[in-house]
């Protein structure tokens, strides 16, 4: 059939009965400060990634808990893991290692 | 001679500006509404942000009430009917026909809570899931809060705000204590219930106290609520009974849809009932933004009332934490122990 671009749209829609919070729990076990962001976006604000990229680590975090893991597995790849935001973070969240967490654990899905 | 002062309202207001009163050595007449002094406090369970009983705290008062009972009078089921300017001080006189000669008249009427049902479109009334936190709070004090069917309930949210900057039911301000209330009732629920989920709908967190930034923090880090920046827009029921939710998610920008089974309504303070009819009758200012009384200023007469001899405290004048009613109840003491012996 000739595709005229009229495809199903994915909803937009954040449906939290079926999100997937795995990701999150086991973040959190592994680096308790994950749970400690109140998302005042310092880190996005001084990322160097985030410059060039869509890199926003602050959305991240909060998309892992609200578990739209897609959207983090397009993006955790632009994380260049310099560490700024480690510096500048307020609550002391060990940001790298969240990274380092993300994309070794969505390996382990094959997500990535 | 002993000045007299006749405190309406025997709320936690009422109560201790009595025992500071009292203390100098002043006779005060408490006037009650209800058959029972304590007000609001009576009906909590435990208070923020270190969740000491409020019982407790009730009873201590109580206690310094009855133990100052040559210099507090306490009328229960009484009201204020007239107020008359007299040569010296203020002629007061109650529903049961008893007149006082007062030398100063302290106003401690305090709050009522925001009528949930105002908001139809939370369902508060409708669905059986939907409670406040009032409702919650006297659940606590039981040790058990179970869905409408007897269910321990698995996911819980909160709403922030309800009544409260709000322009549709003409409250545009904040109530000051229901996002620490939320944040200390999210805690309480995972306490009784690890397993549940817990969601706080906040549009801002408003953790200005002190202890109360900690409290949010171990609300994030210890019991891993999960805190969601929007305001619920509307609530319907599901066919088993529970409650699907829609908000959006502002910290992504998106729309966010949940299925709860318990939604809790952090009802905001408004200006008590009496309101109207205490201004017609002691002549007081009622603020024309948020209807609770005007005191003279909001610095160095923060207690006092526009009319001479008349004095304010509490929540009358605007929502306030326990420990600030307490506060003010002693400032408002101290105000009219400097007018009367002026």
């Amino acid at each position: 059939m000739k595709d005229f671009g009229f495809g199903i749209k994915k909803s937009g829609v954040i449906d939290l009965d079926k999100a997937d919070m795995s990701l999150m729990r086991e973040i959190a076990a592994e680096e308790p400060s994950f749970l400690h962001c109140f998302y005042c976006g310092t880190c996005t604000a001084t990322c160097s990634a985030g410059k060039y990229t869509g890199f926003n680590l602050r959305r991240l975090q909060l998309l892992i808990k609200r578990g739209q893991l897609d959207e983090v597995s397009e993006r955790i790849s632009e994380c260049m893991l310099c560490g700024k935001c480690q510096w500048v973070c307020p609550k002391g969240v060990n940001t790298r290692h969240v990274v380092m967490l993300v994309n070794k654990k969505l390996h382990a899905r094959k997500i990535r | 001679m002993e000045d007299v002062i006749v405190v309406i309202g025997g709320g936690p207001a009422g109560m201790e500006a009595a025992l500071s009163l009292a203390g100098r050595g002043h006779k005060v007449y408490i006037v009650e509404k209800t058959n029972a002094l304590g007000g609001h406090l009576a009906r909590w369970d435990r208070l923020f942000p270190q969740q000491d009983p409020a019982q407790e705290i009730l009873n201590d008062m109580l206690a310094g009430i009855k133990n100052a009972d040559d210099k507090i009078e306490v009328i229960c089921n009484a009201q204020v009917q007239s107020v008359k300017k007299r040569m010296r001080g203020l002629e007061v006189m109650l529903s049961n026909q008893k007149m006082i000669l007062a030398d100063a008249v302290l106003v401690c009427c305090g709050f009522d809570l925001f009528r949930a049902e105002r908001k139809e479109e939370y369902g508060y009334g409708i669905y059986d899931n939907v409670l406040t936190s009032a409702d919650l709070e006297e659940r606590f004090k039981h040790k058990k809060v179970l869905c409408a069917d007897g269910r321990v309930p698995e996911k819980v949210a909160f709403v922030h705000c309800v009544g409260s900057r709000d322009e549709k039911v003409d409250h545009t301000y904040c109530s000051k204590v229901c996002c620490v209330t939320a944040v200390k009732q999210a805690c309480e629920i995972k306490e009784l219930y690890p397993q549940a989920e817990v969601f706080n709908l906040y549009m801002d967190l408003r953790m200005f106290d002190r202890y109360f930034e900690q409290m949010y923090h171990k609300a994030q880090s210890h019991y891993g609520v999960h805190f969601v920046r929007g305001r619920l827009s509307e609530v319907s029921e599901t066919a088993d009974g529970r409650l699907q939710i829609k908000t959006e998610d502002t910290l992504l920008g998106r729309p966010m849809k949940i299925t709860v089974d318990m939604l809790v309504l952090m009802v905001g303070m408004q200006a008590c009932a009496q309101t109207e009819e205490l201004s017609e009758k002691l002549d007081l200012k009622v603020s024309a933004s948020d209807h609770f009384f005007e005191t003279k200023d909001l610095f160095l007469k923060g207690n006092y009332a526009h009319t001479k001899g008349i004095f304010l405290a509490g929540a009358c004048t605007g929502p306030k934490s326990l420990p600030d009613t307490l506060q003010d109840a002693r400032s408002a003491a101290e105000s009219i122990h400097r007018y009367l012996t002026a």
